[in-house]
């Protein structure tokens, strides 16, 4: 299987390798799996590597970040990695435009109880976490194009450190929309982990999948499918 | 109010809970007028799906008046009368534009139970466990219906429940399945079953321009329905075997299409059939492929095989180089009842049929566990039961 990450995931053989640009493309026009091509590298070291060296984030080479090879060699690294797509009846442009809204996001994403847009790049986030505790950390958008993909990772230090991107690309004739999330947090250790961990259950490819359908209801009906309310004996 | 809840394996009670109410913009609630028990009722009754829990409420072939409508449902209004397809349809979706309503991309609030045993899912049911959606069902006195705006069918005055109540489920379900054989001029088609989805098959089979129809069944009074409603042959498997009894009907060509009207619960005569029991008994399978077997190998050379009995799990032994070799066309699936209302409505108006001649048994909603008891024992030689708040 081609796989879009291998491209960019070789620094030995392209000295004069692939430009940044050339990389966002890779994944913007990419249409196999991405986490296929990551394989043991992280999510955020791939993305913030190719956002360019504005941004000061780890990881700011093509090969794994320091951050990474500590946490391979002590065997701690527990990132959660998933990727899911949906294929939704509707336009692109309308769905880039209601997701990169993301105070919008928590109408479908059900652990996420609020999002605050700081500015065209920060945002804040309030998750639920178990016994009622929430977390709460910042993120950047560290890559925004329009009607194809959003592009993220939470700041230097955030207590929750995440990152991820939401691809937007037309589906053949009249089928609509391929929406592809790939997302990744990684587990420091401690209690933010184990919230963490919880948040996600067992099953993070479920819940990632859940609340991209129901994202796919929302954008498709107008309202997401529920019996939660409903009598019975 | 009312509901009729299923609360294990043979044990279904009429018990108290709270009214439904408007959860979703598209949603409208019923009150319901007449509801019906259904042959896949059965299998739930009988324990034979899985994720039925305790206090789910039953049914998916009902009709009633609209008494509360959510603010985006614009298209019907307080009062009217209207049928509810058993499959929950949005209409916005990829399958739904296509006209694949029962596979519809969004009303299945659990999905991830069904695409976890089938890969992808399907459309929500009502009544019909928690795989397909967990919606509660119409066995009650009111039901919330989703998507309102998409399913509903309203019911001129002059038609009667009886006349219309079977566009919910049943006779749209005999209809597809005939449609499905593909019927050209001259053709036979087979019917294995004749319960009610059997004799609305067989009816469907003549209106689609059948030559002949051959109705097969172990229960004399339901091959005597098919003969006399629809002036099908009949074969009672009991008696005779089929598959050699439609050759000889046939010239030695075998039916040029054949329905599967059983499903996951089949009898049968022979060694197989007492195989199938047992495994199913113990869980080994879960579903009775008996009549399935019996016509892959019946059925003639090139010929169509339409199934709309309901099968949910894994079969054993099914003769796959019996389809292989014979070049047969499987067609099988839930019914996209919505395609249906609207042409079957006006074969109901223009007289063609009235639906209504399967009924055998009449009952308030109070008597439902026994008419569950009743119809799956085939006592009083029941073939449906409508019953009324």
């Amino acid at each position: 299987m081609e796989t879009e990450i291998s491209k960019i995931n070789q620094p030995e053989q392209t000295q004069e390798s692939l430009s940044d640009h050339e990389r966002w493309a890779s994944i913007i026009g990419g249409s196999a799996m991405v986490l296929m091509g990551l394989q043991q590298r992280s999510l955020r070291g791939v993305l913030t590597a190719i956002a360019g060296g504005s941004l000061a984030y780890h990881g700011a080479t093509a090969d794994k970040s320091l951050t990474d090879k500590v946490a391979d060699a002590v065997g701690i690294n527990k990132s959660i990695k998933v990727e899911k797509t949906v294929t939704i009846n509707k336009s692109a442009a309308e769905l880039y435009e209601y997701w990169h809204n993301f105070e919008n996001l928590p109408t479908f994403m059900k652990h996420v109880r609020s999002v605050q847009v700081i500015d065209m790049r920060r945002s804040h986030w309030v998750a639920n976490a178990p016994m009622g505790q929430t977390v709460e950390w910042d993120a950047d958008i560290i890559n925004d194009q329009p009607n194809q993909l959003i592009a993220w990772a939470s700041i230097e230090g955030a207590s929750v450190d995440n990152s991820g991107f939401v691809r937007f690309t037309p589906a053949p004739d009249d089928r609509g929309t391929e929406v592809k999330v790939v997302m990744e947090y990684d587990m420091p250790g401690g209690m933010v982990t184990a919230a963490i961990a919880k948040l996600f259950g067992e099953e993070p490819e479920q819940q990632i999948g859940d609340e991209l359908r129901r994202f796919k209801q929302l954008m498709e009906t107008g309202e997401i499918a529920t019996t939660e309310g409903q009598p019975r004996g | 109010m009312k509901a009729l809840c299923w609360h294990g394996a043979n044990d279904v009670r009429v018990d108290n809970v709270p009214d439904p109410k408007i959860l979703n913009r598209r949603d409208a609630i019923l009150k319901i007028t007449s509801t019906a028990i259904c042959g896949s009722d059965l299998h739930l009754y009988n324990g034979f799906i899985p994720s039925m829990q305790s206090g789910d409420i039953m049914g998916h072939e009902f009709m009633g008046e609209i008494v509360e409508l959510g603010s985006a449902v614009k298209n019907f209004s307080i009062g009217d009368r209207v049928v509810v397809p058993f499959t929950i349809a949005c209409g916005n979706c990829f399958s739904c534009n296509r006209n694949l309503w029962s596979l519809c991309d969004n009303s299945n609030p659990n999905a991830f139970m069904a695409e976890a045993l089938y890969g992808y899912s399907a459309a929500g049911l009502f009544g019909y466990s928690h795989i397909f959606g967990g919606y509660a069902g119409g066995q009650a006195e009111y039901v919330r219906v989703p998507f309102a705006d998409t399913g509903l069918l309203k019911i001129p005055d002059e038609l009667t429940d009886e006349q219309v109540l079977f566009l919910t489920d049943i006779f749209p379900t005999g209809y597809m399945a005939a449609e499905n054989c593909n019927i050209k001029p001259g053709d036979t088609v087979a019917v294995w079953g004749c319960g009610p989805v059997g004799q609305f098959a067989i009816k469907s089979a003549y209106l689609l321009g059948a030559e002949r129809v051959i109705a097969i069944d172990r229960v004399p009074e339901r091959l005597k329905m098919a003969k006399e409603q629809s002036g099908a042959e009949v074969i009672n498997y009991e008696e005779i075997d089929p598959g050699e009894a439609l050759k000889e009907m046939t010239g030695g060509r075998g039916p040029d299409s054949c329905i599967d009207a059983v499903g996951l619960e089949a009898h049968g005569t022979g060694l197989d059939s007492l195989y199938d029991q047992a495994k199913q008994s113990v869980r080994l399978e879960t579903d009775r492929p008996t009549a399935l077997r019996q016509i892959l190998v019946a059925c003639g050379k090139g010929g169509t095989v339409s199934i709309p009995g309901v099968y949910g799990g894994v079969i054993d032994k099914l003769p796959i180089g019996a389809a292989f070799n014979k070049g047969l066309t499987l067609k099988m699936g839930q019914t996209h009842v919505h395609n249906y209302l609207r042409p079957l409505l006006e074969h109901i108006q223009k007289g063609d049929i009235d639906p209504s001649y399967v009924i055998t048994h009449r009952m308030k909603l109070d008597d439902a566990p026994k008419g569950y008891e009743i119809f799956k024992h085939k006592k009083q030689d029941c073939i449906k039961i409508v019953l009324t708040p």
